[in-house]
């Protein structure tokens, strides 16, 4: 193992940085991190914001798997994982925090269990629940960033709407069959930033697009895409980069091709629009529908 | 520019041609699909759904009809 000394690391990574955060890292940390600290991007202040961060993810599946592992890899300080569904054989295709030994088990635990076998500094609270309009801001208020990593329709809609509301920094992944798109969005960081409203700005009529269990799903599609997302948490998280606010990654694993869409706010948007008419969640139903096997 | 005058727009990479005034709207209709399940990029940019009716297509117009997905 290749280690610095502690001081230079943090020295090094300290350019602009005003104080405040805890820049302390045991012997363990800096060098199970030192990889990202190496990074000029990251550096010792990086990985203590990363430390210090709330990350959410809704959904223990396919997205969510990759997603979990390399957020707690990466020392990402706290994380919520958000899941209601057990273990099905069905799922080990492409859910891969997930055993043939755990089938049966809740996915919040098999899921943390696998994450705190690769990293055990983390903070990963199991939420083994549903959201719905009762309970999800309430969930959202100790996490700074929410992914989507659900396979429904209505929980979809319920999480963009929570996060313009909370205000919180959406990272949203979706997959079918062959194909991934990738997203950011928060409407509070300003003018120019979308919502997920404004690229669909309601959900498909039922039954005109059909989920993973119905369609299928290319597994490895759900880790290329849930990786994408664990990157760009941690590039807002860090500040690094160009953000997915305001543009849309769309991948054809087919024809491997990804282009990048830009995307702007529609002022038409009932969420994050100017004439906004969504003030609070009453609009949202029962989204405890059948649950897909994400 | 085809013998028309009217010029041509490609749609998911096949070239098309534009017969006359066409939107958004009205090119998701002439070729069958509900608006309410794929978004539709022109140009490299999101037409948002609420313009669909008012953008009206121009010859050399680049489409791609991106399908509404959310699994996980």
């Amino acid at each position: 193992m290749w280690l610095l000394p502690q001081g230079a690391l943090l020295v090094r990574g300290a350019g602009g940085y005003d104080g405040g955060m805890n820049l302390d890292f045991s012997e363990d940390e800096i060098s199970r991190y030192s990889r990202h600290i190496l990074l000029r991007e990251v550096g010792g202040v990086g990985q203590a914001q990363l430390r210090e961060a709330r990350v959410l993810l809704v959904g223990a599946g396919g997205l969510g798997s990759p997603l979990l592992m390399y957020l707690a890899a990466a020392g990402v300080g706290t994380i919520g994982l958000v899941d209601d569904d057990v273990v099905d054989l069905s799922n080990l295709q492409r859910q891969i925090a997930h055993t043939t030994g755990s089938l049966g088990t809740p996915k919040v635990e098999s899921a943390i269990e696998r994450a705190h076998a690769i990293n055990p500094l983390v903070r990963i609270a199991p939420h083994r629940t549903r959201l719905g309009v009762e309970n999800i801001l309430e969930v959202f208020a100790e996490y700074d960033i929410v992914c989507d990593g659900t396979d429904n329709f209505p929980t979809r809609f319920l999480i963009s709407d929570a996060c313009v509301l909370a205000k919180k920094t959406l990272v949203s992944a979706a997959v079918l069959r062959f194909d991934g798109q990738l997203s950011t969005f928060k409407p509070h960081a300003g003018e120019g930033c979308p919502c997920y409203r404004c690229l669909y700005p309601a959900p498909p009529p039922d039954g005109l697009v059909p989920t993973c269990s119905e369609a299928g799903v290319l597994g490895a599609v759900t880790g290329v895409m849930g990786t994408l997302q664990a990157t760009e948490v941690l590039k807002e998280i860090l500040g690094i980069g160009e953000s997915m606010s305001g543009r849309v990654l769309v991948w054809d694993a087919l024809s491997a091709r990804f282009r990048t869409i830009k995307l702007r706010p529609d002022p038409a948007c009932i969420a994050c629009g100017p004439n906004a008419t969504l003030k609070d969640l009453s609009g949202h139903g029962d989204t405890a529908g059948p649950a897909c096997a994400i | 520019m085809n013998d028309a005058g009217m010029g041509m727009i490609t749609v998911n990479g096949e070239a098309r041609p534009l017969d006359g005034p066409m939107t958004v709207a009205g090119l998701l209709a002439a070729i069958g699909l509900d608006g309410r399940k794929v978004a539709v990029e022109r140009n490299e940019a999101i037409v948002p759904r609420s313009e669909y009716a008012a953008t009206r297509l121009e010859p050399g117009d680049s489409l791609e009809i991106v399908h509404f997905i959310g699994g996980g």
